[in-house]
């Protein structure tokens, strides 16, 4: 009874599968290297450019200008990233906790989805970072509530917008078998549609991040505390420092790519997770 | 008591545009341990009439009794067990979590579970895979987890929608005489849907022939089979089998048009077109 056949078939599939990933990252050395590359001509150019054609700072510094602010000025920079950062994850947490929950109320109860789904248009169409001043008169310019309640409703729409694509795409024979067994409707949705959810969930998350960071700099914009990195860019700017403006706007552009990277690979473990594959 | 008792049941499916009469007053009953095969061209209404018994849908009229209760109350008993065309796996559990779940559903304990898992397992054949994936599985060895899973509670009736339709000829034929194994180990009565008649023969004690537009039970075909004693995959070559699978090949095509078959090789008659979807080999 114990088919040694298909057990081998189904291990040289498996051993297929690792090979193919060898051979990825055999090429990963290349994907990684290029990118580089190509940033540090375009660096070369632009530092050459700004010396040679005597560009003006505050059209544009040389790279070599805002390297020196950012060593100098690392302390500060490293606090305003953490200010920042700190507001953008907050935010981001809140407003995806937030969506899955409504989601999951929406794919089971017909009338949530129906009230829900004009809102969410609503809140999709709206520039965002246009609340917060509003949002700055309601808190006062002490609270950070104001950016942590942008980055929340910015978050908010790609994530409710995924995870509720994820739990629809639950199949019928899956919804049989729970029925079949007797499950309530909350079992199924426990058992079955959430767990098949979490990698699109993880995917709304990784839309959502780079979108929490800008958010949460932009926000800053509009007075209240000093603390982050774009009340920090628009001082300088204001104060005529343009390379420690850039300082800030390259720590913007890092702090970015950070929260990208994670919530990338964290889309790719809950797709390893739940072997559904990333589409 | 009969394991299944199908009185006058009609099913009208309504659409936006049209109503569909998937079954018109089918009334079947099917014994205690008895192996029932549902047979005929797509869309004459087997797996309606699956559905009805396991509760999945409801008939329009007429009344489905399982172990002598209404449907749902056998459904919320758990007097079946089930299982589809599509294994229907849960991709992020195991093999072991899958045929685990009916049980954890149903409150057993976690010991419980995994002692009666691992004998499932173990039962089809997969001893050696029980903490893979689905997706590390060939479509046979999924529905082998999906066969263990469907046997998880010693249902006493077992209700099967083609559950070897997407399988090749080999594992298929492979996986019939595993399931006539275990159905002669479990005593269980099985209600079996599938288009292919040797394998309605092969397994069934009766064969219940349908006819599509509407639904209906046009006749109901008596199997020869051997004795529980002689080794089943002799059946395959018995001259007994192959009396059977003419019998089910007339009265799907009618007596008439059997005989021609061979003479209208192009140009589907009526009676052929309606038969659509049935293997005849
Ligand atoms: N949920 C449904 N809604 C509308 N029509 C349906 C539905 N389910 C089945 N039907 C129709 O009922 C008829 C019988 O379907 P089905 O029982 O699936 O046939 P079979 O399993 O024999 O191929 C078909 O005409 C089919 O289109
Ligand atoms: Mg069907």
């Amino acid at each position: 009874m114990t088919d040694t056949a298909t057990r081998q078939i189904a291990l040289g599939q498996a051993g297929g599968r690792r090979a193919a990933r060898r051979h990825w990252s055999g090429q990963g050395w290349v994907r990684v290297a290029a990118p580089l590359a190509l940033g540090a001509a375009a660096l070369g150019v632009w530092e050459a450019a700004v010396h040679l054609l005597d560009i003006q700072p505050y059209l544009l510094p040389a790279p070599s200008a805002i390297l020196d602010q950012l060593v100098s000025a690392i302390g500060g920079i490293a606090q305003a990233t953490i200010a920042t950062g700190t507001n953008a994850l907050i935010g981001l947490l809140l407003g995806a906790a937030v969506a899955v929950v409504i989601a999951a109320l929406a794919s089971r109860v017909r009338w949530i989805d129906q009230l829900v789904a004009p809102l969410v248009a609503a809140i999709a169409v709206v520039p965002i970072v246009a609340l917060a001043p509003v949002l700055q008169t309601m808190y006062g310019a002490t609270s950070e509530m104001p950016r942590i309640l942008v980055v929340a409703i910015a978050s908010f729409v790609p994530v409710f917008i995924t995870t509720l694509r994820g739990l629809r795409q639950v199949r019928p024979v899956h919804l049989d078998l729970m029925r079949a067994y007797g499950a309530s409707g909350w079992q199924a949705t426990r058992i079955v549609t959430l767990p098949g959810a979490v990698p699109y969930v993880f995917g709304g998350l990784t839309i959502a991040s780079s979108i929490a960071v800008i958010s949460a700099v932009v926000a800053e914009y509009f007075g209240g505390l000093q603390n982050g990195l774009g009340s920090r860019i628009a001082s300088a700017a204001a104060q005529s420092g343009y390379p420690r403006a850039w300082a800030y706007v390259v720590a913007s552009i890092v702090l970015g790519l950070v929260f990208y990277g994670v919530t990338l690979l964290a889309e790719r473990l809950a797709s390893r997770w739940a072997h559904i594959p990333i589409t | 008591m009969s394991a299944v008792e199908v009185e006058a049941v009609t099913k009208v499916f309504e659409t936006r545009t049209d109503s569909v009469r998937a079954l018109d007053e089918v009334s079947l009953t099917v014994a205690d341990g008895e192996f029932v095969a549902l047979i005929g061209p797509s869309g004459c209404g087997k797996s309606t009439l699956m559905r009805l018994i396991a509760d999945l849908d409801e008939p329009s009229a007429g009344e489905v009794r399982v172990f002598g209760m209404p449907a749902r109350q056998a459904r919320l008993e758990r007097a079946y067990g089930i299982a589809f065309q599509q294994a229907g796996l849960l991709p992020w559990r195991t093999v072991r979590a899958n045929v685990e779940l009916p049980l954890e559903l149903h409150g057993a304990s976690a010991a419980a579970r995994r002692a009666r898992a691992d004998e499932l397992v173990e039962l089809v054949g997969l001893g050696d895979f029980a903490d893979h994936h689905p997706d590390q599985l060939s479509g046979g060895m999924q529905q082998r987890v999906a066969i263990a899973r469907s046997l998880a509670e010693h249902p006493r009736l077992l209700l099967m929608d083609e559950p070897f339709g997407a399988l090749d000829e080999m594992t298929r034929e492979r996986l019939q005489g595993e399931l006539l194994r275990i159905r002669t180990e479990t005593g269980a009565a099985v209600v079996f849907v599938t288009h292919s008649i040797p394998e309605a023969v092969f397994l069934a004690d009766r064969v219940v022939v349908m006819s599509p537009r509407p639904g209906r039970i046009t006749e109901i075909v008596d199997i020869d089979r051997p004795d529980a004693s002689a080794d089943p995959e002799s059946m395959r070559e018995s001259d007994a089998f192959f009396r059977s699978v003419t019998a089910v090949r007339e009265a799907l095509h009618g007596r008439d048009t059997a005989a021609e078959r061979g003479a209208t090789a192009s140009g589907a008659t009526a009676p052929e077109a309606a038969a659509r979807g049935v293997e005849t080999r």
